[in-house]
């Protein structure tokens, strides 16, 4: 007969809390950077010369074609041989901003493609700059085309950093992991930590759907009407 | 001491890497069976099945592969089976892999226009011959692309065995970095046959998206 004993596990609440409050750290960060990059490659890709738009290409290839695992323990374990030490926690950060610039490069650029060419027309004959045609007209409502693609994505990130437990950050799945080294109840542990894992996706998500067009595209010509 | 040349390091993981090949079909024909099983209940509208498979898909997707791994491995052995790396990795990423594209079959059913499921229905054909004959074969010329993409997925997904113990790719990485102490060399030449093997994968999902778009 099985016996399930959730208590054991659920009696350490406060090592659970803390990973999931690390996990969200880590996400956030990721999330904020690996938008930041990824809007850059996209820009680099379009406008950018030739060997840079090449570069950016290859980088956008080899990530989306390579297990986040791997990366991580190349930037973890490999890196250093270069006299790169990072600690697990800015290896993590490192890896999954990475990671997400190289996807979210990709998602942006269909949404900078769907912009009607009427709008950079109209941009340019109002006299705005290269930078500005950018940043005012053409990336807000980018952004917002492709919003939940993106959104996805930051989620789809931030459950694979639960990997990052393997080199000792310590998120969610390293505390799930810790409390299953103290007391044995390893199924009950990992099963805790993956309704966590759902809430947390559940609850992200909302909160980005929510987020987007608040203040990162909201302020559109049209948005309100 | 011995010394590992580059090609004795890149050997030992091309040899490894049978095991991510093998252990990505296990889990792509895998889950693509409980994945087709699973849309057939949606589409018969089986009492619950909406709901059911809706909640699955939620799972898998709501969560981290390592969790279903972890729980494979741990919840077997709570049974009573001793269960290997390969059972516990192979059901983990059957299972995940159905969770997808079980919904993303489901996508490319409900692309088929309406008309096309009224027309099969006045033409009272019942819920298999629509299905075999109507249905499926539009529906399999959408998701071609969007199932290669996945494969894609599930290749990358294997690397996650390698915590479990399964010995494929990555774990043959981490082994040969504890041996030779270049985990430089070693993890560059594992993303490069990681590389080798999704690139092809990726390149011919585009590929096919294209054709099929033009196609139209």
């Amino acid at each position: 007969m099985i016996q399930l004993d959730f208590m054991a596990v659920l009696a350490q609440w406060p090592a659970l809390l803390k990973g999931a409050g690390f996990t969200l750290a880590l996400s956030g960060t990721a999330a904020v950077a690996g938008l930041g990059l990824g809007v850059a490659c996209a820009w680099a890709r379009a406008w950018g010369p030739r060997p840079v738009a090449a570069a950016v290409s290859a980088y956008v290839e080899l990530i989306r074609n390579t297990p986040f695992i791997v990366q991580l323990f190349f930037i973890y374990f490999g890196l250093p041989s270069l006299g790169v030490k990072l600690s697990p926690e800015w290896a993590s950060v490192l890896a999954m901003v990475v990671n997400l610039g190289a996807y979210a490069a990709e998602i942006v650029r269909a949404g900078i493609d769907g912009t009607p060419q009427g709008q950079w027309e109209a941009a340019r004959s109002l006299a705005l700059t290269e930078a500005q045609v950018f940043t005012r007209v053409v990336l807000p409502p980018a952004l917002g085309r492709v919003w939940p693609a993106l959104v996805s994505q930051i989620v789809i990130v931030m459950l694979g950093s639960a990997v990052c437990g393997q080199i000792s950050a310590q998120e969610l799945s390293y505390a799930a992991n810790l409390i299953q080294s103290r007391n044995f109840r390893a199924f009950e542990a990992t099963l805790i930590a993956t309704a966590i894992y759902l809430l947390l996706s559940v609850g992200v998500r909302g909160l980005l759907n929510w987020l987007g067009p608040c203040f990162i595209f909201g302020r559109l010509p049209g948005a309100g009407r | 001491m011995v010394d590992f040349s580059l090609w004795d390091i890149f050997r030992n993981l091309l040899l490894a890497a049978r095991w991510t090949v093998g252990l990505s079909l296990v889990a792509f024909v895998g889950g693509g069976l409980v994945g087709l099983a699973l849309l057939l209940m949606r589409l018969a509208q089986w009492p619950g099945a909406q709901r059911g498979v809706a909640a699955y898909v939620q799972l898998f997707q709501g969560t981290p592969l390592l969790m279903p791994l972890f729980l494979a491995y741990f919840g077997l052995a709570l049974l009573g089976l001793n269960v290997s790396a390969w059972v516990a990795a192979g059901m983990a990423l059957t299972l995940y892999a159905s969770a997808f594209l079980t919904e993303i079959w489901r996508g490319c059913v409900m692309a088929v226009p309406q008309g096309q499921w009224e027309a099969a229905d006045s033409l009272a054909l019942s819920f298999t011959e629509k299905m075999r004959h109507v249905v499926g074969p539009q529906a399999l010329r959408i998701a071609l692309p969007p199932t290669v993409g996945f494969l894609v997925q599930v290749i990358k997904g294997t690397a996650l065995a390698s915590v479990i113990g399964f010995i494929e790719l990555t774990k043959a990485g981490t082994m040969i970095t504890n041996a030779t102490f270049r985990p430089f060399t070693v993890y560059a030449c594992v993303a490069l046959l990681y590389f080798a093997l999704c690139w092809p994968v990726s390149a011919a999902a585009r590929k096919l998206e294209r054709s099929f778009k033009h196609g139209r």
